[in-house]
C-alpha cells in the first residue's frame, strides 16, 4: 500500500499550501470597505434582485444524463483493461460480444434521448 | 516497511473526517452546506476503501458518488434555490419512534456482520497469474464473468433511469402544471380524459400570446 | 512506532519530488501566463508585456506580488465561508493530480550517487544508501483512474466560488461552467478507452512504456500514430472544454459574463489560486495527452541515458500547452447551444464509435 501514502502526503501539502495562502491574503491586504466596493457586481449599478434564481432545467437534466453516461463509462474501463489479456477461463470474442451487448442497449437509450430532444439546447 | 500504528493513525483520520462529515450532512440546515458535507465523507470513504486494498472501488467511489451524483445534488439545489430548510412541524409524529427502532436494528446489523467478518487480511501476494486483489484487472476479470448477468442487467437499468428522468423532467413546469390542476377543477370531471384540459391549456396559452 | 532508516528515505524522498512537482505546478502558470501573453500579443500584431525584465519575462512574478498585496475584499452578500474556502477546493485536487506525473521510467542511476551518500554521511552522520530513483513520485494499479478522480473534484471549486458570491455573473457563469466540464469529461474519459484497450493498464508509467520503441525503425508506437488517432482528435477537443479554454471559454466568456464564477474575485491571492488550479489542471490535461498518446518520454537515447527522460517529456508538455495559446490566438468562441450539441451530438457518438474501432481492432490483432 505504500504507493499510496504520497496522495495523503500531497494532500497535507497543498492543504497547508492553500490555507497559508488565504491567512496571507487576509494579512497582507489593507482593509478599507466601503458600501459600493462590498456590493456584487452588476456593471456599476446597483444590483436588481437577488442572485439566486431559478434556472433552466436544461442544466438538471445534463447532469442526470452525465450520471448515466459515466456510470456506463466506469463499466467500460475494466472491460477496456482486461481486453488485451484475458486469463485462460475468458474468450475474447465472448468479452467482447457481452460489452457490444451492453453498448447497445444503452445506444437505445442513448437515440431515445436524442429524440425527445434533451440536446436541443436552443428550444424551449 | 510501515508497520500497523501509521496505518492505523491513517484509518483513524480517514474515519473521524467521514463520521464527522456526516453527522454534518443531518445536522446543516442549508442543503447546500449539506451536499457538501456529503462530498467530503464520500471522498474520506474512498479513503477508507483504499486502506482495505479496494483500489478501484476507492476511485469510483470518488469519480461516480462525489464526482457525479452530487453534481446533480449541487444542481438542484442551486436550480430550485432551496433556502434554509424551513422548521416545519413534523406531519408524520410516529416517525420519531420509529427511527430510533430502525437506528437499533441498524446498528445490530452492523455489529453482527462486523463481527462475523474475518479479520485476516485479503490475500496480496497472489500466486499463479490471477490479478491481485482490488485492481482494476481483478474487478474485470470478476464482472465479465461471475457477474455477468448483473453487469448485462446494468444496461437496462440505465436505459430505465434515462426514459424515467426525462418523463420526470419533460413534465409541465409549474405554472402550466397548475393552470392544469384549476382547469381540470373547473370542469369538474376528474374523469375526463387528460388530453382534454391540455387542449384547453394550448387555447389558453394562444390567448395569452395574442 | 519503528521508525527505520529505509522508512525515513522513502519518506524524505516522496516529499522532495512532491517539492519539486509543486514548483513546477507554481511555475506554470507564471512561465504559460508570460509566453500566452507575448505570443497571443505577436499573432495580433502588438508587443505584449515587455518592460518588466529582459522581454518582460518577470511581467508574471510582478503579478504574483501584486496579488499579495491587494485588498482581500470579501463581499457582502456572499456567503463568506463558501466565497473563502472555493480557491481551496479548487487548488488541492490541482496539485493532488502532479504526484501521478510519469515523468520518466522506474529505477533510474541516480548521478553522483556515491559522492551524495558520503557527502550527507560527513554532514549528518546519516548513512544513506542512495543508488537508483524513480523519476516518479508514485505509480499505482488505477494511476489513470485517480486523476480523473481527482480532476472531477474540481468542479466543485467552480459551482462553490459561483453559488457562494451571490452575484448573477458568477452564478450564471459557475452553472455554465460546471454544466459545460461534467458534458466534456464524459468524452474525455470515453477518448481514454481505447488508450486502455492497446495498453491493457491504467498504470500510467505502464503506459509509457507500452509506447517505447518503433515499429519499422521509423515511426514511434505512440498511441496518437497507431490505431488511436481518433481518440487522440476527441481526447483533444474535450481537454480543451474541460479545461473551459478557447473557443470553449463560454463560462469566462468577459463580453457577456464580466469574469464568470471569479468576477467577485478582487485580484487578491483568492483570486491567484483560482488562476493557478486552472493552470495546473492545464499542465495535468498536456500530461495526460503526453503519456496517453504522444509516448511519454520516449524519445532518441532515452534507453542510454535515462536523464533525458524527463526534458523529452516536459518538451511534449509544452508544445501541447503552446497549442492551447496558439488556438486562442485563431478560434472564435463558441455560442452556447453550439458547444452543447457539439460535445452531446458529435462528439459523444465519435467516442464510442472509437472504442468500438478500437475493440474490433483489439479482437483481430492481439
Amino acid at each position: 500500500m505504500k504507493e499510496y501514502l504520497p496522495i495523503l502526503v500531497v494532500f497535507l501539502f497543498v492543504l497547508g499550501f492553500a490555507v497559508t495562502n488565504l491567512v496571507l491574503a487576509h494579512l497582507l491586504g489593507r482593509h478599507r470597505n466601503t458600501r459600493a466596493k462590498l456590493m456584487p457586481y452588476e456593471c456599476g449599478i446597483d444590483p436588481v434582485g437577488s442572485a439566486h434564481q431559478r434556472f433552466s432545467v436544461r442544466f438538471y437534466l445534463v447532469a442526470m444524463m452525465f450520471i448515466l453516461f459515466d456510470i456506463e463509462a466506469v463499466f467500460l474501463l475494466p472491460w477496456a483493461v482486461i481486453f488485451r489479456s484475458l486469463s485462460e477461463k475468458l474468450s475474447r470474442p465472448f468479452v467482447y460480444a457481452e460489452m457490444m451487448v451492453f453498448l447497445i442497449v444503452l445506444l437505445v437509450g442513448y437515440i431515445y434521448v436524442w429524440k425527445k430532444g434533451v440536446f436541443e439546447w436552443n428550444r424551449g | 516497511m510501515f508497520e500497523l500504528p501509521i496505518q492505523q493513525l491513517i484509518f483513524l483520520f480517514v474515519a473521524a473526517v467521514a463520521v464527522f462529515a456526516a453527522f454534518n450532512v443531518i445536522l446543516q440546515r442549508n442543503p447546500i452546506y449539506s451536499a457538501l458535507a456529503l462530498i467530503i465523507t464520500m471522498c474520506a470513504l474512498a479513503g477508507t476503501f483504499l486502506m482495505l486494498e479496494a483500489q478501484f472501488v476507492a476511485t469510483m467511489q470518488v469519480i461516480v458518488y462525489a464526482g457525479a451524483v452530487m453534481v446533480l445534488f449541487v444542481f438542484v439545489i442551486m436550480l430550485l434555490n432551496v433556502r434554509t430548510e424551513e422548521a416545519r412541524q413534523d406531519r408524520v409524529k410516529y416517525l420519531k419512534l420509529v427511527a430510533p427502532l430502525l437506528f437499533i436494528a441498524l446498528l445490530g446489523e452492523v455489529i453482527f456482520v462486523a463481527r462475523s467478518v474475518t479479520t485476516t487480511a485479503p490475500p496480496l501476494a497472489t500466486t499463479g497469474n490471477e490479478p491481485a486483489f482490488g485492481t482494476v484487472e481483478s474487478i474485470g476479470e470478476a464482472m465479465f464473468s461471475s457477474y455477468l448477468f448483473p453487469f448485462e442487467a446494468t444496461s437496462v437499468l440505465i436505459l430505465m433511469a434515462m426514459v424515467g428522468s426525462l418523463v420526470l423532467a419533460r413534465r409541465r413546469t409549474m405554472s402550466e402544471a397548475e393552470t392544469l390542476g384549476k382547469l381540470i377543477e373547473e370542469s369538474g370531471k376528474p374523469q375526463l380524459t387528460p388530453a382534454e384540459p391540455v387542449a384547453k391549456l394550448e387555447e389558453k396559452k394562444e390567448e395569452i400570446a395574442a | 512506532m519503528p521508525i527505520d532508516q529505509q522508512s525515513i528515505q522513502f519518506f524524505v524522498g516522496i516529499l522532495l519530488k512532491i517539492v519539486i512537482l509543486f514548483v513546477i505546478g507554481l511555475l506554470s502558470p507564471v512561465g504559460m501566463n508570460w509566453v500566452e501573453r507575448r505570443a497571443l500579443a505577436f499573432m495580433q500584431m502588438r508587443l505584449g508585456p515587455n518592460r518588466t525584465g529582459p522581454f518582460g519575462l518577470l511581467q508574471s512574478l510582478a503579478d504574483g506580488i501584486k496579488f499579495a498585496f491587494k485588498e482581500d475584499v470579501v463581499p457582502l452578500a456572499a456567503n463568506k465561508w463558501l466565497y473563502i474556502f472555493a480557491p481551496v477546493v479548487a487548488v488541492v485536487p490541482a496539485f493532488m493530480a502532479t504526484i501521478v506525473y510519469p515523468l520518466g521510467p522506474k529505477g533510474v542511476d541516480i548521478p553522483f550517487a556515491a559522492s551524495i551518500n558520503s557527502f550527507v554521511y560527513s554532514l549528518t552522520g546519516i548513512q544513506l544508501n542512495l543508488s537508483t530513483m524513480d523519476l516518479h513520485v508514485t505509480s499505482f494499479n488505477v494511476g489513470l483512474l485517480y486523476v480523473l478522480a481527482v480532476t472531477s473534484m474540481g468542479v466543485y471549486a467552480i459551482v462553490m466560488a459561483g453559488w457562494a458570491s451571490n452575484s448573477k455573473f458568477s452564478l450564471l457563469g459557475g452553472l455554465r461552467s460546471s454544466a459545460q466540464m461534467v458534458s466534456y469529461e464524459l468524452s474525455l474519459s470515453l477518448a481514454l478507452v481505447g488508450v486502455l484497450i492497446q495498453a491493457g493498464t491504467v498504470d500510467l508509467v505502464k503506459i509509457v512504456e507500452m509506447q517505447q520503441g518503433t515499429y519499422f525503425g521509423f515511426i514511434p508506437k505512440w498511441y496518437v500514430f497507431v490505431f488511436q488517432p481518433l481518440g487522440f482528435f476527441i481526447y483533444l477537443i474535450s481537454a480543451i472544454a474541460e479545461t473551459n479554454r478557447t473557443p470553449f471559454d463560454l463560462p469566462e466568456a468577459e463580453t457577456e459574463l464580466v469574469g464568470g464564477f471569479h468576477t467577485e474575485y478582487s485580484s487578491s491571492l483568492k483570486f491567484a489560486m483560482l488562476f493557478m488550479a486552472e493552470y495546473v489542471n492545464m499542465l495535468t490535461v498536456s500530461v495526460l495527452a503526453t503519456a496517453l498518446f504522444l509516448g511519454g518520454w520516449s524519445g532518441p537515447f532515452v534507453s542510454q541515458f535515462p536523464l533525458l527522460a524527463p526534458v523529452y517529456f516536459l518538451l511534449k508538455v509544452t508544445l501541447f500547452m503552446f497549442l492551447y495559446i496558439w488556438l486562442r490566438g485563431t478560434l472564435p468562441r463558441l455560442r452556447y447551444d453550439q458547444l452543447m450539441n457539439f460535445g452531446w451530438k458529435f462528439l459523444l457518438p465519435v467516442a464510442l464509435l472509437n472504442i468500438f474501432i478500437s475493440a474490433t481492432i483489439a479482437l483481430f490483432a492481439y
